[in-house]
């Protein structure tokens, strides 16, 4: 189908950006990579009266780094968090989390923080913010505020952003010493969305865990972080803590039943990724 | 509000002006303003990447594009990857290994693959099979398409070498 008709302003400045905001309120959408929007507006699930492009606003984009922190600018494409040797180096979970994202066309496409600002239950990107203890950087008319990735996601498809703010950036600390990432999901076929995903980061030290996060994602509204599941596997890894673990996550995670998969195949599909992703964390490289 | 916007870009190397509505797709722009009619559109969400064009040389949803976002751009299509040979070996990989079946996929495709020929020739069949993900096949002739675009990247690199 095509899209409901709307008007279209690409504003130059951040100024102009956020007086179109204004001045439209919700009737407004802004249009960043477009990959989501553009697919439930040709569906005319949404149908927006004026979209405001903001890939004029080339200060939204690029990598940065510094001593304990690496950010992400909005508007950086999949493809360019994808290639980066910073985020490789220095925030491997993104670097491993990217390639699961879509496929290579929407990838050249899409940006970071367009998939931090919708909040898709079953995207990659919200469960690495959540698992890096990351913050989102929010920019409205009054200044820009920084929100903890915990606090952020709030629902399904629900954030902490305002009418008439914008995400601006993402900030994410770097790996720390002995510090490990993993990355795995499950899905039908490459690039759809997942039945079920885990992103995990642990202080390793041999074969023993400490600091373990477990960001679990497509399996709620929001990404959610295994708790219980998490404090089974400080220790030594062995397959006695891997099963007390997988039991855990029995009530840590409650999912909903979804077009491809029910709950319970959910939480089947969390354990077998649990197991994988633990594995990875204590393989001898 | 939905005001006409004027817009000129590059098409396979040919300035064009147009005057669009903001709500036209970069594939229907391409399809019914220009009538190069080798960009497919298939399911208008994103999901079947017929519609595959090249926009400033990387490869995106012509469906999820609007022209209006492609003001001041290089867009590259079948025709024009045709027309240049860039691509002419992949072509005849794909006719060799019966690879085109109805054909409404192959344009989407090719531009695909080109992409992934160029980044990584050495692409093994999983990788290979990875980089198509997005784009559907509905004849389901994936094996013979991952075969064209495996003996094509294999012989670019025995030229190479």
């Amino acid at each position: 189908m095509k899209p409901a008709p709307f008007a279209y302003e690409k504003p130059g400045t951040m100024a102009e950006l956020f007086g179109l905001l204004a001045e439209h309120g919700a009737d407004a959408a802004i249009l960043a990579g477009g990959q989501s929007l553009m697919a439930t507006m040709n569906m005319r699930l949404s149908a927006p009266e004026i979209l405001v492009d903001i890939n004029g606003l080339k200060e939204l984009s690029g990598i940065s780094v510094s001593a304990d922190k690496l950010s992400i600018g909005a508007l950086t494409r999949h493809c360019d968090v994808a290639s980066s040797e910073d985020v490789a180096a220095r925030v491997p979970l993104i670097h491993l989390a990217m390639p699961y994202v879509a496929h290579a066309a929407i990838r050249n496409r899409g940006t970071f923080g367009g998939s931090v600002a919708l909040a898709d239950p079953a995207s990659e990107i919200p469960a690495c913010m959540v698992c890096l203890d990351g913050e989102i950087e929010i920019t409205g008319a009054m200044g820009v505020r920084r929100v903890p990735a915990a606090t952020y996601f709030k629902g399904l498809y629900e954030t902490d952003l305002h009418e008439g703010e914008i995400v601006t950036a993402v900030h994410v600390p770097v790996l720390g010493n002995g510090e490990r990432h993993a990355f795995d999901e499950i899905t039908r076929r490459h690039g759809d969305y997942a039945m079920a995903g885990l992103a995990a980061s642990a202080s390793v030290s041999g074969t023993t865990l400490s600091n373990v996060r477990l960001a679990y994602f497509g399996v709620a509204g929001t990404p959610v972080l295994a708790i219980k599941a998490g404090a089974a596997l400080e220790g030594t890894i062995n397959d006695a803590c891997i099963s007390a673990a997988q039991n855990a996550l029995d009530s840590d995670l409650d999912p909903f039943d979804d077009i491809g998969c029910s709950a319970a195949t959910k939480v089947h599909l969390a354990k077998v990724l649990l197991d994988r992703v633990v594995r990875r964390l204590v393989a001898v490289n | 509000m939905d005001k006409a916007v004027q817009i000129s870009m590059s098409v396979n190397s040919e300035a064009v002006n147009r005057t669009v509505e903001p709500r036209q797709s970069l594939a229907d722009f391409i399809r019914n303003e220009l009538e190069l009619t080798g960009t497919h559109v298939g399911c208008e969400h994103g999901v079947c990447g017929a519609c595959t064009v090249r926009l400033d040389g990387q490869i995106v949803r012509g469906c999820l594009t609007l022209a209006v976002q492609a003001d001041g751009c290089t867009v590259e299509t079948i025709e024009g990857l045709t027309e240049s040979g860039e691509i002419a070996d992949l072509q005849n990989a794909f006719v060799t290994r019966n690879a085109a079946q109805c054909g409404f996929c192959t344009p989407g495709m090719l531009l695909t693959a080109a992409e992934l020929l160029v980044a990584d020739p050495g692409a093994s069949r999983e990788e290979i099979r990875k980089h198509i993900s997005g784009n559907y096949c509905r004849c389901t002739g994936y094996q013979a398409v991952v075969d064209a675009i495996e003996s094509t990247a294999r012989s670019r690199l025995g030229e190479a070498s």
